[in-house]
């Protein structure tokens, strides 16, 4: 255990969280007093990659070299290139309407927006979700990123708008969580294929889940199987609302889903998915889910109340974890609050690494367990809010 | 010269300005934009977006006024003007 290190982006600043003397204890490492979305460390540089988001000066890449102990922008910053456009929805005043509202599409510039989450493949190669939709890449290192045209050009997303108007239409429809309040598509979930790095699997909300087999020369949707029971169209190909994927490193064909609609299951690569939700234990609507990294069919989520609510079910905080594939699950509760808890655990503040699984609240708390769930201790109960959380 | 002054949040980020007098030679907002640029690379991209634009909750000023041209920083600055870039109480 000694040596394993998690790394938190909360709110306020960015987290180690080390065991010694026997304790789990956090120390503020960085970026005091700014949003942190994501702090992850790239396996084959052993880098530190920060998210940020700064609120009045945008977005940023913050990196270190020495284990946290010092941060420093990247040089090379995410940056939209000139003639990147996008279709936006927007709602609008219509006299001429019965109802005095209308609904219009128009084509945006694209600005970045957010950084929400860092990838990285074996074969060196950088990947970053933004929003508005953009997925970055760097070859070489962090020493440059450029936006992936073929994702972002893609017919789901009315084509190619550096030379044209496209189609005119837009399978990807928005998401809240951008920094300047705008409705955009963001991509936050990255999984690389250990076992081959030109396959990925990328996740947007609200379009769906895309692949590609070729490092982003090509993509497709991977949304069979997932439904929607409360659209019209339950089947639809895209509109999908994927919270967080995450792939088994051991065995990629296993896949997890955490949607806004339930939680999902694909035991062939998300070719298909099936869902694996089971109400009648509150395992459905939430944010984060993980995957064992030497058995895809274990998985552990941190359930919330409706999508209407987003707390704690019925005041009590607990994980479910299940062994088979999502056939069952069970509730874990040892050691965290039942009663009067609020928390709710964002999409990437939940993480397992052998038999220690950690995850964090909006509320500020972190608990932690070293026995994969069956019982829980708070590392602290006094963090700002977290967006996530990575072992690393 | 044009005289610039900056938050001091920007010092938390560019801690290499902290109390340098910042005097500079240029025509307009975006020379003086530029002109920062070159002492401490990246703090273009904190005042402007990647389109060049001023970002929407930054301010610029000139002597006592608001630049006009939040788009492409035309503005035009003389010598002895006082420019300063701060963060707009946008929030509550």
């Amino acid at each position: 255990m000694s040596g394993k290190s998690v790394w938190i982006a909360t709110r306020k600043g960015t987290f180690k969280v080390q065991k010694s003397g026997g304790r789990w204890q956090t120390a503020l490492v960085g970026h005091l007093g700014t949003s942190v979305n994501y702090v992850a460390r790239d396996p084959n540089t052993q880098r530190l990659w920060a998210l940020l988001g700064h609120g009045h000066w945008g977005a940023k890449l913050s990196i270190s070299d020495d284990d946290g102990a010092t941060w420093r922008d990247n040089p090379a910053q995410v940056k939209y290139p000139e003639g990147a456009r996008y279709i936006g929805q927007d709602m609008f005043e219509d006299a001429t309407s019965e109802f005095g509202v209308g609904w219009k599409t128009n084509i945006r510039n694209a600005t970045l927006l957010k950084l929400w989450v860092i990838g990285f493949g074996n074969d060196g190669a950088i990947w970053i979700g933004t929003i508005p939709g953009g997925l970055f890449e760097s070859r070489d290192g962090g020493a440059s990123f450029e936006l992936n045209r073929p994702l972002w050009n893609h017919e789901s997303r009315g084509g190619d708008l550096f030379n044209g108007d496209g189609t005119g239409e837009t399978q990807w429809f928005g998401t809240p969580a951008s920094e300047g309040g705008e409705f955009a598509p963001g991509i936050h979930s990255i999984a690389v294929d250990p076992r081959n790095p030109q396959r990925l699997l990328i996740a947007i909300s609200t379009a769906g889940v895309l692949e590609t087999n070729d490092g982003g020369r090509t993509w497709r949707s991977r949304n069979k199987g997932m439904t929607m029971e409360h659209n019209p169209d339950p089947e639809a190909e895209w509109g999908h609302d994927p919270h967080v994927i995450e792939l088994c490193r051991s065995s990629p064909d296993h896949v997890w889903q955490q949607n806004h609609v339930g939680v999902f299951y694909s035991n062939n690569g998300a070719e298909n998915w099936s869902k694996v939700s089971a109400p009648s234990d509150g395992v459905h609507f939430g944010f984060p889910v993980t995957v064992d990294a030497h058995n895809g069919k274990v998985a552990w989520v941190v359930p919330g109340q409706s999508d209407a609510q987003r707390m704690a079910i019925n005041g009590g905080l607990f994980v479910a974890r299940t062994d088979d594939g999502g056939a069952s699950w069970r509730q874990q509760r040892k050691g965290l609050p039942q009663e009067g808890a609020y928390d709710i655990v964002y999409r990437h503040a939940l993480d397992n690494s052998e038999d220690v699984v950690a995850f964090g609240s909006t509320t500020g708390n972190l608990y932690l367990s070293e026995d994969r769930g069956e019982s829980w201790s708070a590392v602290s109960n006094n963090l700002p809010p977290i967006y996530s959380v990575k072992f690393g | 010269m044009v005289q610039v002054h900056l938050t001091r949040h920007l010092f938390a980020y560019f801690p290499q300005l902290d109390g340098q007098l910042l005097e500079v030679e240029a025509a307009d907002v975006a020379g003086v934009v530029r002109a920062l640029e070159t002492r401490a690379p990246g703090i273009g991209f904190y005042i402007c977006d990647e389109r060049g634009r001023v970002r929407p909750h930054v301010n610029i000023f000139i002597g006592k006024s608001m630049i006009r041209d939040r788009r492409n920083l035309s503005d035009a600055v003389s010598a002895g003007d006082k420019v300063s870039i701060l963060q707009a109480l946008s929030g509550g």
